[in-house]
């Protein structure tokens, strides 16, 4: 299927994406607000159109949550999608919305990607594995301090290529100062508009609109480790 | 769980552990998973892929046969191993086993397709 639906429009993806059932009981502590099917079609659409960077590609979704940018990777063609989640629960969520779309070229698995890699990266059999790695990761504006910049890291220790994630909008300055240091090509491609739609409790008004930055990031050279 | 994916997992992330890999797999529930057959990702995932794991993993599942020990300079030209590579490789899958790690013996449970590599606080290494 996936061959025939590589030039697939945006809208079509995003109508597909619908169907994808997100988290049953979503966690506060994870941050585990889904990534809506139009972002999803956004960040998809701009990865395979401007970048080429999923047809034919083996692919890694940090913080995998329900899936829904393992499964659009899919539908533009990546060969091999490997997703990763701390959360039980959601892999089972993950896991039945993978067997609703039958997609069989996407993989699971449980595993805290703050010690994915272990403490030397460059020993682990991960390391530099994959051509894209996809993300949706948690903002780390929450009690949770960093836990943005270690997806980051480890989302760059796994690519030989590019990395694309969202952030908040605030942490800007912050997201591009690390790049600068970690010697690899950062660029923001859009600005989104992310509604939390009362995900969880604490959101009292109706919707909450975040401004969020979809980038991307890329070696400069070619096995770096962070 | 692929044995691409398997193929990628150490159990060096133990405290203590140096290399732990390959996991040996102790399957108990293994299914053929239909994927699209690429001969040239095939190809270009082989780079990245260690052969003698994937030959032992493709064994402990029942799927060796027809796969050499040491992968010869010519395997490009070979569809029909190139197709049992895309198999092994691919289609594959433990749905329920276990991983085990070769230093330690610590066992790391697959359900669902799903190996389980979280550590206990205490397991972290530094």
């Amino acid at each position: 299927m996936a061959r025939e639906l590589k030039c697939m429009k945006r809208k079509e993806l995003e109508s597909y994406l619908q169907d994808v059932e997100v988290f049953e009981n979503p966690k506060i502590k994870l941050e585990q607000y889904p990534t809506t099917p139009h972002i999803a079609a956004c960040m998809l659409h701009t990865m395979s159109s401007t970048y080429d960077d999923l047809a034919d590609k083996c692919v890694a979704d940090l913080g995998v949550g329900c899936g829904i940018l393992s499964i659009g990777a899919t539908m533009l063609g990546a060969g091999y999608v490997l997703g990763i989640d701390v959360d039980e629960d959601a892999l089972e969520t993950c896991y039945n919305n993978l067997c609703e779309f039958e997609m069989n070229s996407v993989d699971l698995m449980a595993s805290d990607v703050r010690c994915l890699l272990g403490p030397d990266p460059k020993s682990s059999q991960l390391f530099k594995k994959f051509d894209t790695v996809v993300m949706n990761p948690p903002f780390g504006t929450k009690h949770n301090e960093g836990i943005d910049i270690a997806f980051l890291q480890a989302a760059l220790n796994l690519s030989n290529n590019a990395v694309y994630s969202l952030h908040k909008t605030s942490t800007r300055e912050h997201i591009l100062k690390k790049a600068a240091s970690w010697e690899v090509d950062v660029s923001v491609l859009a600005e989104l508009r992310y509604d939390l739609a009362n995900t969880f409790k604490f959101h009292k008004k109706k919707s909450v609109d975040i401004e969020v930055d979809f980038i991307r990031l890329s070696h400069r050279k070619a096995g770096k480790c962070l | 769980m692929k044995l691409l994916t398997h193929n990628m997992l150490t159990s060096n992330i133990i405290k203590g552990v140096t290399k732990g890999f390959p996991l040996k797999i102790v399957p108990v529930q293994v299914e053929i998973k239909d994927v699209d057959y690429n001969p040239a990702f095939v190809v270009r995932t082989l780079s990245k892929v260690d052969w003698p794991a994937l030959h032992q993993a493709a064994v402990e599942t029942g799927f060796g046969d027809g796969l050499p020990e040491t992968l010869g300079e010519n395997f490009q030209q070979d569809e029909e191993l190139l197709k049992k590579i895309h198999n092994a490789l691919l289609q594959v899958e433990v749905i329920q086993g276990e991983l085990v790690c070769p230093e330690s013996g610590r066992k790391f449970p697959i359900t669902n397709g799903i190996p389980n590599m979280l550590l206990q606080e205490h397991e972290v290494g530094q």
